[in-house]
């Protein structure tokens, strides 16, 4: 009987997941969490600005928090969210395409922005930005940033030099480049997904419609500008250099 | 009264096979005539010289029926806010203007002739749970449900949709989100409808995962095409009905097992 029931709940989940509405909900409750985890990021990012002492502290604090697991429940957390994410809207967009085999002739859009109808396209290169970006600052992959001359002092311990890194990081043009380039897209993906996701979890009211919207585009900006503040300041401005 | 000289681009398909675009001029069109109206008249000039008249589906032309469809130049009914294609005039439109006549094109909605499109999956799906179910016998009386002035309203809005397909054609994946969330909001929102509410829910999302329809991006273009301007804010109770049900059907199950079973 409890298998039985076990299976019935497994197989309504199933159900839920294979229908439109119970996809959609995946997608917009990943991408609430990665929304909240895109802000997290930039104030911890921010921090740069505040000299090597406080993002060198910040960055040992999160690998060493519950005992160095707490990284990882943040990093597993964070893959889930990512995998769902994408998976669930990459069948979407599939039975989307699917719906309408034959292309009008004409087909005008009225109301929608660029960036709804290029949300497939940003999401899919900003994939390939986390995939450079974690090769980057968290594998170090193809640069020096594992070496000896990226370790500091810090209360008699010795921690990343997560300043140096970022310094040096940006300093390279195409880097910068490709950092801010990606930013731009996420902005874009923020301005559609923010209030989108309101929407799909059922929370958008008549009165709070233009709110949402306002605050999703509010929030893409604000993430632009704190997030592309790091490499124009160190890139075109020689912050740190 | 004016004479419009128009370009007319008029999809031609016949059911299974491929279809093209003809071109097709229609002159000296009066310009108090309907959309359909000018229909008729290239109709007829069709017809006289011995071609096939143009299929297309039309019924009250009184904007009430939801027979009535044709995506024109890009939008369905056309570029006139809420207003369907039997209502549109051709004053809207200038002397010498090309005109792209299409159908509503969605896998759901083959084409059967021209701008015929087969709209059944819209019946199936109200036949899988649009519906409030009523014993038979003499009607009840009118007040014996209390029901708000506000609830009642929102109610009437939802059911204002005539169900003619056009947010499935201005939606670029083709959804029908728009009407399914209104024939199931308008019963969802009203004391008849509560106790087949959570059934009612599944079973039209389904059939409509079912009829091959795309999935909502929340774009809004629905909103905007509806010659009824059904709101964006049904879709938003779908949601939340649906996620609701879908968690009762997985946690509880069905009522009697839960002092039954074990």
């Amino acid at each position: 009987m409890k298998i039985l029931s076990m299976s019935a709940v497994l197989d309504s989940l199933s159900r839920f997941y294979a229908s439109s509405i119970g996809k959609k909900i995946l997608v917009a409750l990943t991408g609430a969490a990665l929304v909240l985890f895109v802000l997290g990021h930039m104030i911890g990012n921010l921090l740069v600005f505040a000299g090597p002492e406080a993002i060198n502290e910040y960055g040992h604090m999160l690998q060493t928090a519950l005992h160095g697991g707490g990284v990882w429940i943040a990093r597993l957390g964070l893959l889930a969210a990512v995998a769902i994410h994408i998976i669930a809207t990459i069948q979407l967009t599939r039975q989307n395409r699917a719906a309408r085999n034959d292309a009008y002739g004409q087909h005008k859009a009225q109301v929608s922005s660029k960036a709804s109808h290029t949300m497939i396209w940003s999401g899919l290169t900003l994939l390939a930005f986390i995939v450079y970006h974690l090769l980057h600052f968290t594998v170090r992959a193809g640069n020096g940033f594992n070496g000896a001359a990226y370790k500091t002092e810090l209360h008699g311990e010795t921690v990343h030099n997560v300043y140096k890194m970022v310094i040096d990081g940006f300093s390279w043009a195409p880097a910068s480049l490709f950092y801010i380039i990606a930013m731009v897209l996420l902005y874009s993906h923020l301005s559609h997904g923010v209030s989108s996701l309101f929407q799909t979890l059922g929370l958008t009211t008549h009165r709070t419609a233009p709110v949402f919207k306002a605050l999703g585009h509010a929030y893409a900006t604000l993430i632009l500008v704190g997030n592309c503040s790091i490499p124009v300041a160190i890139w075109l401005f020689g912050y740190g250099r | 009264m004016s004479l419009l000289n128009l370009h007319l681009k008029v999809w031609r398909q016949n059911r299974g096979q491929p279809g093209h675009f003809q071109d097709i001029e229609a002159k000296d069109i009066p310009d108090h005539a309907s959309f359909l109206e000018m229909m008729d008249i290239v109709n007829e000039r069709l017809i006289q010289a011995g071609q096939e008249p143009v299929a297309f589906d039309h019924d009250c032309r009184e904007g009430i029926c939801g027979m009535c469809s044709m995506q024109i130049n890009g939008i369905p009914h056309g570029p006139e806010k809420a207003t369907t294609t039997c209502q549109l005039h051709m004053r809207k439109f200038r002397t010498g203007d090309t005109i792209w006549i299409e159908p509503f094109r969605a896998t759901a909605f083959p084409v059967i002739k021209d701008l015929m499109v087969d709209r059944g999956a819209f019946d199936r799906i109200q036949q899988a749970g649009g519906f409030v179910t009523v014993r038979t016998g003499a009607a009840p009386d009118a007040n014996a449900i209390l029901i708000g002035k506000e609830v009642a309203d929102a109610a009437m809005d939802a059911a204002a949709c005539i169900g003619c397909g056009a947010c499935v054609a201005a939606c670029k994946n083709a959804s029908a989100m728009l009407f399914v969330s209104a024939k199931a909001g308008q019963l969802n929102s009203l004391p008849q409808g509560q106790p087949e509410k959570d059934r009612r829910t599944l079973a039209m999302v389904r059939q409509m995962d079912k009829e091959g329809f795309g999935n909502c991006t929340n774009q809004y273009e629905c909103e905007a095409s509806c010659p009824k301007e059904i709101s964006v804010r049904w879709i938003t109770k779908l949601n939340r009905d649906y996620a609701a049900a879908a968690m009762k059907e997985a946690f509880v199950g069905r009522q009697e097992s839960s002092d039954g079973g074990e």
